[in-house]
């Protein structure tokens, strides 16, 4: 693909003698929304975070456009600008608990940017009412529910404008009535064209929002396909295994539960 | 009958004098104080980065405090200065010198432990919003080391002021120096002065402090939200 905005190549992540990720290579292009899919421990999280050089890597690259964002010889020393276009959502929201939700959202636009306060102000309104959470812009992190404090967590990523988006498992610390909430605000931006890369365990939005879905095992990639292939046919034994461990047989009623393993 | 020896209290300038003894003790607990927050400060930031040397020597700074009573310290600083250095240091000098050399090196724990207890993941959102480090100190880890140190810094603030009692043992006439003048001096009079004498101070100690600790409380419900 021509168009791609972020490139990995190779990418090589140890951690002492444990190697995570071995050899990750993948692009994603503008507007399309990448899956990360995998078991525990695959290195999802960790892949997602050498993305915006949270991380450094051993061996390989990531490229933003055609800027180094992180290579063997370390993250890019234009990382804090880098940033800015990749933005990034946490499992754990981690809002600013000594500012209000408004405060949360407008510190880095007018830190970081020096754009026009009112203009901000405007366009974070705007963003909270889309989400939902006018009402609560005055209300401290600690007040709020955990898929409202994640919605928050969102507006003040989109608010930077990123050009990618980057989500890691952000609804695995939430009430389960509270996930489609937030997966609902991501839905809607997918449909806006924003270009996402999200790691989730969400099989069904997974499938939903996907265009593209990698399944990540013992820091390879041992699946990469579209949704409706890999949920419906996937290729590799490994892949099949994972998707098999998401259903479960009815066993009440039946008078042997186990038919040779 | 007895004088009941309250009456000591406000005998010619005894009062007065008690103020007085109060105010040299709130002087020296104001100074080292503030010595101490700052530089406590300053010490704390710095032993939470990464230079191990600091660590080292901060390590065997703070154990030689608190291994050490505060009384020989005030006695190195005020008598072994004078022999070994040959300078002579007044006696009010040397206590704010030993108290702020304490109260620095425990507020430098304390400003270490409440950065440590922020966590990493404070640091790296605001740092995937594009924040500079710099930025990301000021705005973010910062206010919430100050916020968690309230509790700890004014308990500290608090001992500190009560120790200072202890510098009447270099000779500096402060406030519970005074009331012990006070009871020498009227013992035969009223043999009740100990008691009334004693009482005062620790209500003019009470009263020193008390607002100190109804300040951390107010605080403390002030930024619960946060």
């Amino acid at each position: 693909m021509e168009d791609s905005i972020l490139k990995i190549d190779d990418l090589k992540k140890r951690y002492g003698k444990d190697t995570v990720l071995n050899g990750i290579t993948l692009s994603v292009s503008e507007g399309e929304v990448l899956v990360i899919l995998g078991p525990s421990g695959c290195g999802k999280s960790t892949l997602l975070r050498c993305l915006n050089g949270l991380e450094t890597i051993e061996g390989g690259s990531v490229r933003f456009k055609d800027e180094i964002v992180n290579d063997e010889n370390g993250v890019s020393s234009d990382i804090t600008e880098l940033r800015q276009k990749i933005g990034m959502v946490f499992q754990n929201y981690e809002l600013f608990p000594h500012l209000t939700v408004f405060q949360n959202v407008m510190l880095a636009p007018t830190t970081v940017c020096g754009r026009d306060k009112k203009e901000v102000e405007k366009e974070a309104l705007t963003l909270l009412e889309k989400v939902g959470l006018s009402e609560k812009k005055d209300f401290y992190p600690s007040k709020l529910s955990g898929g409202q404090k994640q919605r928050v967590a969102i507006v003040r990523a989109l608010i930077m404008h990123p050009e990618v988006l980057l989500f890691d498992e952000v609804t695995a610390a939430l009430d389960p009535e509270m996930v489609r909430e937030v997966l609902e605000v991501m839905l809607s931006l997918a449909e806006q064209g924003k270009t996402m890369v999200i790691v989730t365990h969400e099989m069904a939005f997974a499938r939903a929002v996907a265009d593209k879905v990698i399944l990540l095992d013992g820091g390879v990639i041992v699946e990469e396909a579209d949704p409706e292939t890999f949920f419906t046919h996937p290729k590799s034994e490994r892949a099949k295994a994972f998707l098999e461990g998401f259903s479960y047989e009815r066993v009440k009623g039946k008078k042997s539960i186990k038919k040779g393993a | 009958m007895q004088d009941p020896g309250i009456s000591v209290l406000f005998k010619g300038s005894n009062f007065i004098r008690l103020l007085e003894g109060l105010s040299i003790a709130l002087r020296i607990s104001f100074l080292s104080v503030v010595i101490s927050l700052l530089l406590g400060f300053f010490i704390g930031v710095l032993i939470s980065g990464k230079n191990r040397f600091l660590k080292i020597v901060y390590g065997i700074y703070l154990n030689t405090v608190r291994i050490m009573p505060q009384m020989v310290l005030l006695f190195i600083v005020f008598f072994g200065s004078t022999r070994v250095l040959g300078i002579n240091i007044d006696a009010e000098v040397s206590s704010i010198i030993v108290f702020a050399f304490w109260g620095s090196a425990e507020m430098a724990d304390l400003v270490r432990g409440a950065i440590k207890s922020i966590p990493v993941h404070q640091f790296e959102s605001a740092a995937s919003l594009g924040m500079k480090k710099r930025t990301i100190y000021l705005k973010i880890i910062l206010p919430q080391t100050l916020r968690r140190l309230v509790p700890s810094s004014i308990n500290l603030v608090t001992r500190m002021i009560k120790t200072t009692s202890l510098v009447m043992m270099i000779g500096v006439v402060e406030v519970l120096k005074v009331g012990q003048q006070i009871i020498e001096a009227n013992r035969t009079t009223s043999p009740n002065i100990a008691f009334w004498m004693y009482g005062t101070v620790f209500l003019l100690y009470f009263i020193a402090c008390f607002p100190i600790s109804r300040l951390s409380k107010s605080l403390e419900e002030k930024w619960k939200l946060a």
